[in-house]
């Protein structure tokens, strides 16, 4: 046993192939058996890896010594370099027609997230401003929280809540959108694009997109991938100081 | 070559990320501000550029074609490596926020939708319909 369990540890990142090709098979299997194919088999996937994420700690399933490889295989580089590779066969002339209502939706979104982040936490109690930024920072993405906290000086434990607070944003966007996308009209690339913006956490939107329609994913991935830069330079400076004029 | 779709996607991504990477000096930003999103633009005009003069595709525009396939299976990856337990230590605040917060701009997405283009008028990869 301990030689099997060295052997898949050694060999960490084709383990994950292996780990990731199972999950992919039984989740497509599900749909096709108990779903009747309702529910798109990368949606079952995705919400199996979230469910499994959660016998581990910080890592997730990376937290075991045999599936550390996830982590490289689900970590920045891998994920930022497929979203890259979606681009391949996307249509200029739609980006360019919707490139406006994309790049409004991403200010839209950021100070959405802020004012309902900032809004409710004043509302619970808090009166310290550098706080309340981060926690507003934090319903951003999970990246702006801890970067808006620690450029402010907020104290740790608001950096660890925000952080949290992003976390169940990309998980609810994840679980959410396949579920809602008709409702909410996210059947086309120029609404894929506002989603992209309004909604911005990049994890949330990818595997979001995923499971709702792949053909969708250069679109709304493209909006997304600024939105956690442009909330990271907003929340600190102006946002922040926003909020002072609000709150004094 | 599979390996010179590859290679050029690399370079896309790179190219990208620096842009980032400088954009994010020029606003004294500890990080990268867009470099996905500047790679993917890449992508697009140069893939499209170079597919034109015959410089990609087939073979090589397969290698581009599995990384994209290859991208379920990240986010899957992604999602199994997620700290679902940070959603329940955060107690009801990070609760209301968090999922508050999320349901507000989902709200927002019809109605930033009608803006600069009518919905429903551009489905995807259907120009014959």
């Amino acid at each position: 046993m301990n030689v099997f369990s060295d052997l898949l540890s050694r060999y960490d990142l084709v383990t994950a192939f292996l780990f990731v090709g199972l999950v992919m098979w039984s989740s497509s299997f599900l749909a096709r058996s108990l779903f009747r194919s309702r529910i798109p088999g990368a949606a079952i996937a995705i919400t199996m890896g979230l469910l499994l994420a959660g016998l581990g700690e910080k890592k997730g399933l990376a937290d075991f010594p045999v599936l550390a490889g996830l982590s490289l295989l689900g970590g920045s580089m891998l994920r930022d370099f497929s979203i890259v590779s979606t681009a391949m066969g996307a249509s200029m002339s739609q980006i360019r027609k919707s490139g406006a209502a994309g790049i409004a939706s991403i200010f839209v979104g950021i100070l959405t997230a802020f004012g309902f982040g900032a809004a409710t936490a004043w509302w619970m109690g808090y009166t310290d401003l550098r706080s309340i930024a981060t926690i507003g920072a934090g319903a951003c993405t999970f990246i702006v929280g801890p970067v808006t906290g620690a450029a402010l000086g907020a104290p740790a434990e608001m950096i660890a809540l925000s952080i949290a607070i992003g976390v169940i944003k990309t998980v609810v966007v994840t679980v959410l959108t396949p579920l809602i996308a008709r409702w909410i009209g996210l059947d086309n690339p120029h609404t894929a694009m506002v989603y992209g913006g309004l909604i911005g956490t990049t994890s949330g939107v990818a595997a979001g997109l995923a499971a709702t329609d792949p053909k969708l994913v250069p679109y709304g991935a493209l909006t997304a991938t600024f939105y956690t830069g442009t909330a990271c330079l907003l929340c600190p400076s102006l946002l922040y100081f926003l909020l002072t004029i609000f709150l004094s | 070559m599979k390996i010179y779709g590859v290679a050029f996607l690399a370079a896309c991504f790179l190219l990208g990320q620096l842009i980032g990477e400088l954009l994010g000096l020029v606003f004294q930003f500890k990080g990268n501000i867009g470099g996905v999103g500047f790679g993917m633009l890449l992508l697009i005009v140069c893939g499209d550029a170079a597919k034109r003069r015959g410089w990609i595709g087939g073979e090589s525009e397969s290698g581009i074609h599995f990384w994209n396939a290859m991208y379920i299976p990240v986010v899957v990856a992604m999602a199994s490596t997620q700290y679902v337990g940070a959603t329940l230590s955060g107690g009801w605040l990070s609760l209301a926020v968090g999922v508050g917060g999320t349901l507000a701009c989902f709200l927002l997405i019809p109605w930033m939708a009608r803006l600069g283009g009518k919905r429903g008028s551009n489905k995807p990869e259907s120009p014959e319909v």
